[in-house]
Order: structure tokens, then C-alpha cells, then sequence
């Protein structure tokens, strides 16, 4: 696995709000092609891991590396340099902080936990906005249109994407009209017409049933093949996360506590203690 | 089939534009005759370009700004300034006279047009800097701000000889006819919409719908914003330049915040995200206005003046329209949707379907009333 190129890089990440550490320390790595889960319990910390990786929030100390390149680094400053609570003792570094466009437009795309598609428009506009972030064209040749090739170019291939993902006969509905299910798929296809090499999902199997957990396990095997992806997602189904993940990281309390192959994490006292003493709370 | 219903749509456009420009040119005709009729069309094609650019930004991109009349005043005193005839400027000026700067500077009217948008568009990327860039909320605060300072400015005494303060600029040159006014607004409506289905529309759509995910699209917040709000200032100016000449003579009170408040009505009641709304909303509103014009008169009713009835009163009685548009009509005349044949037949079809289902339960208790 080591040998493999590292795409991303997350090398002792804290995100602090206030008093509360959510992330503490995080160290991982995820390499070409990979399949890598990240999970934990409830509140362990696991999007605000992923908030840090697209930008959404600069990291209270720490830096993250996507393809080799510093996309986010920052050390405490300010008041917080006095309220800082994590782990690790901050070293000095130099802040990098690129917004989630320009994250995005590097090569990172995502879900969200809780689906956030332009619920208003239709299916095919929330596809081709994606297009729009890399279109040759200024906002006076696109109001004349003169762009009319780009703009051709854009609508080809969102339709060619719809058309892969099966939801090419949903291109006229409204969004937020799609059931459930549909409207995850969606957020994904949207996702892919970024372009990515690396794509994030946040419990991409939230609310489905066993046949249709077990049809997204191949459908993410399945994009990651056809657009060369690697991806790193959380996810809360273990039979999926088991069954597909290349490796595993487990996350409780903002902290580390385990990673390794699906058979280790398995049978780690660690990881099963920190499940079932919250295995209560845990809602399915 | 469906190319039938388009073409035939088409041809029902045409036929509407034929007889729109047929109407125009019959008033046009004896313009001193329909005077009123034009000065109602012609304000209300202008405060139609201003609401569809409010429209821009606040239907379509989800930014909320109150800086019209700030906006307006702009693009008005600069097309006043470099429009009136030179030899009418000391008559103008005839308090403290003219800058000399000034003094012999007469631009094309298209050209001064052109300037106060873009001056308008300058000052909002100047506001937008801060603003959009950290608490997007604070826009309608800060364009209503400005929009009282730039009127303060305007007043001001030691801008007397740019503005001529208090006393106002007169002598600004009219349009030629209602075309131009017709045309130029029809122009800069068609630019908003063009740009509104363009990519760049969609890039603002989708920040209204949501911020968040707008930028993992690799979207800009700031970047979309500021141009959305530059654009709209923009063609606020053009509409307060083209207002300006449709009053031929301006001052500072022209753009108190009330014209704001009207433009906001006219949005709310034609819908947010409505471009045909906003456009149908300038003409109800701006012809409403003068149905309610007999609440700023006083009213003497047997002798008993009603206190009410004063200058102003009319303001109140627009706020009350527009909480209750808020209130009970919230998705305004067209809600988000705009106009369209189609809609408008189905709607007729419906019509009397809708009608006799009124009137059915409406007659219903009076039934039950006879059997009991
Ligand atoms: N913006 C924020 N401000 C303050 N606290 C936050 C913020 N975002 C997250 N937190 C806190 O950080 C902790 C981790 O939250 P996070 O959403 O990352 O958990 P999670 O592992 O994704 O949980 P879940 O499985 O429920 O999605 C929680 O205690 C949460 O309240
Ligand atoms: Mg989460």
C-alpha cells in the first residue's frame, strides 16, 4: 500500500470551536485508487474532518497535503493561542488557506451529510453548474452569447454524465422532487462532473435499506473504476464499510484510535468499546 | 408538436408586441393629448428595468440590498450633469454657478447613460468589498446607509457647484418620444435576462440555493456576489440616468428612500425570481400609485378635514400593501415563474371552473340552511 502515491495527506489536524476540540490531532493518509472509510461514533468528529480537508474550515493547527501540495496549514493565533486544548504542542507554521472553489477546482469533490443540492432547479442544472467553474468564457461573452460552443460543450457533457449514472430521464425534474435515494445519487453525479481525482462522501448509505446499501457498495466501486477516483468517505453501515474499504480509520472523541485493514478494525477491543458504549445513542 | 406550440407562442408574442407598439404609437401621436397615459408608461417602463435589476439580486442570487435610490441618484445627477445644455448651465447654476471643471463638459445622452451605470457599478464594488465579503446579511444595512449618504452629498452645500445642492438640477433633456424610453428599457431587460439564463445565472442560482454547496462547485462567494450586485447597480444607475431625463429636472428628495420602498413593492408583488413579475408589477404598482394619489390630498368630507389625509399618508398605505403581500401573498403575482402562453391560456381554461367551484361552496351552507 506505502508504495502508492499519496494523494491526500492530513498530518495532525485540530479544529477547536470555542473550548470544544472536534478533531484532535487527526494523522492520515489516503493513496491513489484507494477506498479509505473514516468512522467513529456520533459526534466523533468525522465531517468536521472533512470540513478541514474542503476548506470549509482553516484547521486550528495542522495541514493538510492534496497530491503533495499544502492546501491548508495554520497554527494557533490569537485568542486562540491561549485557549488551544488539543494534543499535539502547536509548531510554528506557515498558514495556507485555499476557499473550497479553489479546493474544489484542484481535484476534491464531496457530499454532504445531509444532501445539499440546488433544490429549486432541475436535475440538469445542478449538474452542469459544476461545468461552469472551469468554462473559457467572461460574463460578457456569456450574456451575448458568444460562448455558444463552451456552453454546448458544458450541456454534452453533463447530459453524458446523466446518461451514465441511469439519471438521464430525471434531467427536467426539480431536485428537491427526487425521492431520497435519487436525490443522493444526484448530489454524487453532481459531484463527478467536478471532475475530481479525489472524492469525499459524507454516509453516502444515511437512510437506505440493506438491497440499496448493498447496490451503492458496487455503484462507488463501480465510479471509482470508470473516473479513476480515489475515495475517502464516512459511513456508518459496517457491512458496507467492511466489504468495500481498502483501509479504515476510526475516530472517537476527535482522536485517532485505530486504523488498519477491515480484519483489524474488526476485531480491535478499542474500536468495539468506543461503539458499544455509545451503541445506545446510535440511532439505526 | 411541440415545435407547433412554440411557433405558434411566437406568433402570440409577436402579435402581442405588434399591438403594443401599435398602442405606443397611437399616444405617441398626440402626445399632448395622452400626456398622462405617457407619463405613467414612462415611469413605469423605468422603475420596470430598476425592479428586474433588483430582481438580479435579490431573486436570483439571494443578496438583499435597499440601495436603490442611493444607485439611482448616481446614474441621474451624472446623466443631469453632463446632459444639460451648456448654454442652459448659468441659469441652472444660478445660485453659486458652475464648476469650471464642468462648466463645458456635454456628453451624448447614450454616453452619459453609460457613465452613471458605471459609476453606480463602481461605488457598489466598493461597498461590496467589505460587505460581501464577510456578513453577505449586512448588504440591505449598508446599501441604505449609502443611499442616505449619497442624498446628504447631494444637498450638501460644498458640492453646490457640481450638484447644485438644494435648488436642484432642471433643464435636463427629455426623451424624444416614448420609443426611446420603450426601447432602452426593453434593451436593458433583455441584457438581465440574457444574462440570468447564462452560465453566469446559473453560477448566481445556485448560490442563492445554497452558499455551501455553490462553493464546492467551485464557486467564488465573493467573486459571483460582487458581480452580481456590480451588474445590478449597474443598470440601476442606467434607470435613475433614464429617470432623470423622464423628469427633466431632479433633486435630492427625488431619491428618498420611499423610491426604494416602491421598487421593493414592485418586486415583492410581481415575485422574487420573476422577471415578467417584476416587469407586470412596475406597471400595477406605478399606475396604482395614482389611484392612490387622492390619500396624499387632503380629504374633506362634511366640512371635517380627516386628519389622515396628507402628504404621506400614501406611504403608509404602501406599507400596509406590502405587509400584506408579505403576509398573505407571499409568492407575490407570478410567484417564481414567469410568463408564459401556455400559463396564461390554462389559466383562462381554469377560470370558470375555478369560479363555479366558489360559487358551489360558497351556496353550499345556504342548502343545508333550507333542508333543516
Ligand atoms: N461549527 C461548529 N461549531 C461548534 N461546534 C461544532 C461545529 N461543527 C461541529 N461541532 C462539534 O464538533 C463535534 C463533532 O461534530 P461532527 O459533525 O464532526 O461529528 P460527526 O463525527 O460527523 O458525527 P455524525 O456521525 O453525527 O455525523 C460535535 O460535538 C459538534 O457539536
Ligand atoms: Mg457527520
Amino acid at each position: 500500500m506505502t508504495d502508492k502515491k499519496n494523494i491526500l495527506h492530513m498530518d495532525q489536524i485540530t479544529m477547536q470551536f470555542g473550548g470544544v476540540v472536534a478533531v484532535n490531532g487527526l494523522t492520515l493518509d489516503v493513496n491513489e485508487h484507494e477506498i479509505v472509510a473514516l468512522i467513529g461514533p456520533n459526534g466523533a468528529g468525522k465531517t468536521t474532518a472533512f470540513n478541514c480537508v474542503t476548506g470549509i474550515y482553516q484547521p486550528t493547527y495542522g495541514s493538510v497535503s492534496f497530491q503533495g501540495e499544502v492546501i491548508l496549514a495554520d497554527t494557533p493565533q490569537g485568542k486562540m493561542r491561549r485557549l488551544y486544548a488539543g494534543d499535539v504542542t502547536p509548531a510554528s507554521l506557515t498558514p495556507v488557506h485555499k476557499t473550497p472553489d479553489q479546493v474544489t477546482k484542484l481535484g476534491i469533490a464531496r457530499t454532504f451529510q445531509n444532501i445539499r443540492l440546488f433544490g429549486n432547479l432541475t436535475v440538469f442544472d445542478n449538474v452542469l453548474i459544476a461545468k461552469h467553474m472551469r468554462a473559457k468564457q467572461n460574463v460578457f461573452s456569456a450574456t451575448l452569447r458568444l460562448n455558444h460552443k463552451e456552453e454546448q460543450r458544458m450541456r454534452d457533457e453533463s447530459m453524458e454524465l446523466l446518461q451514465m449514472q441511469g439519471l438521464a430521464h430525471l434531467k427536467d425534474e426539480i431536485a428537491s422532487s427526487l425521492p431520497y435515494g435519487l436525490q443522493r445519487r444526484l448530489e454524487i453525479a453532481r459531484a463527478l462532473a467536478t471532475n475530481p481525482s479525489l472524492l469525499l462522501l459524507d454516509e453516502p448509505a444515511a437512510g437506505m435499506n440493506p438491497q440499496e446499501t448493498q447496490e451503492l457498495t458496487d455503484f462507488i466501486r463501480q465510479i471509482r473504476d470508470d473516473y479513476h477516483l480515489t475515495i475517502f468517505m464516512i459511513e456508518h453501515h459496517m457491512d458496507l464499510v467492511m466489504q468495500i474499504s481498502d483501509r479504515i480509520y476510526v475516530l472517537d472523541f476527535g482522536k485517532l484510535i485505530a486504523q488498519g485493514v477491515p480484519d483489524e478494525i474488526q476485531n480491535n477491543p478499542k474500536v468495539i468499546e468506543a461503539y458499544l458504549g455509545v451503541s445506545d445513542n446510535v440511532d439505526d | 408538436m411541440k415545435n407547433i406550440t412554440k411557433s405558434k407562442n411566437n406568433l402570440y408574442s409577436l402579435g402581442a408586441l405588434v399591438l403594443l407598439l401599435g398602442f405606443l404609437a397611437f399616444l405617441q401621436s398626440d402626445t399632448a393629448g395622452y400626456s398622462y397615459q405617457i407619463s405613467i408608461l414612462e415611469r413605469s417602463a423605468i422603475y420596470a428595468v430598476v425592479a428586474v435589476s433588483m430582481n438580479l439580486l435579490t431573486g436570483f442570487t439571494g443578496l438583499f440590498s435597499l440601495g436603490q435610490a442611493g444607485f439611482m441618484a448616481i446614474g441621474a445627477y451624472i446623466v443631469a450633469i453632463f446632459t444639460i445644455p451648456v448654454e442652459a448651465r448659468a441659469s441652472v447654476y444660478y445660485v453659486s454657478g458652475i464648476s469650471p471643471v464642468l462648466a463645458n463638459i456635454q456628453l451624448p445622452i447614450p454616453v452619459a447613460l453609460l457613465l452613471g451605470g458605471l459609476a453606480s457599478a463602481a461605488l457598489a464594488a466598493l461597498i461590496g468589498i467589505p460587505v460581501l465579503r464577510l456578513k453577505s446579511d449586512y448588504l440591505a444595512i449598508a446599501t441604505l446607509g449609502f443611499s442616505e449618504i449619497i442624498r446628504a452629498f447631494i444637498a450638501a452645500p460644498m458640492f453646490d457647484t457640481i450638484t447644485n445642492g438644494s435648488y436642484g438640477l432642471k433643464n435636463i433633456p427629455g426623451f424624444s418620444s416614448i420609443f426611446t424610453v420603450f426601447g432602452l428599457a426593453a434593451l436593458c431587460i433583455v441584457l438581465m435576462v440574457l444574462l440570468i439564463h447564462s452560465s453566469y445565472g446559473r453560477a448566481f442560482k445556485a448560490i442563492r440555493e445554497d452558499e455551501i454547496a455553490a462553493q464546492s462547485m467551485g464557486l467564488n462567494l465573493f467573486r459571483y456576489k460582487e458581480l452580481s450586485f456590480v451588474i445590478s447597480s449597474f443598470f440601476t444607475g442606467v434607470g435613475g440616468g433614464m429617470l432623470a431625463m423622464f423628469m427633466r429636472s431632479i433633486d435630492s428628495k427625488t431619491f428618498q428612500v420611499s423610491l426604494t420602498y416602491d421598487i421593493l413593492l414592485i418586486v415583492v408583488l410581481g415575485g422574487i425570481g420573476s422577471v415578467t413579475g417584476s416587469v407586470l408589477g412596475a406597471f400595477l404598482v406605478t399606475s396604482g400609485r395614482e389611484l392612490l394619489r387622492f390619500f396624499d390630498d387632503p380629504l374633506v368630507i362634511g366640512g371635517v378635514s380627516i386628519p389622515l389625509f396628507r402628504s404621506g399618508f400614501r406611504m403608509v398605505i404602501f406599507s400596509i400593501l406590502l405587509m400584506v403581500v408579505v403576509l398573505f401573498y407571499r409568492r407575490g403575482i407570478m410567484g417564481d415563474k414567469e410568463f408564459s402562453w401556455d400559463g396564461l391560456f390554462g389559466l383562462i381554461r381554469r377560470l370558470p371552473d375555478r369560479l363555479k367551484k366558489r360559487k358551489t361552496s360558497s351556496a353550499a351552507p345556504g342548502e343545508g340552511g333550507l333542508k333543516q
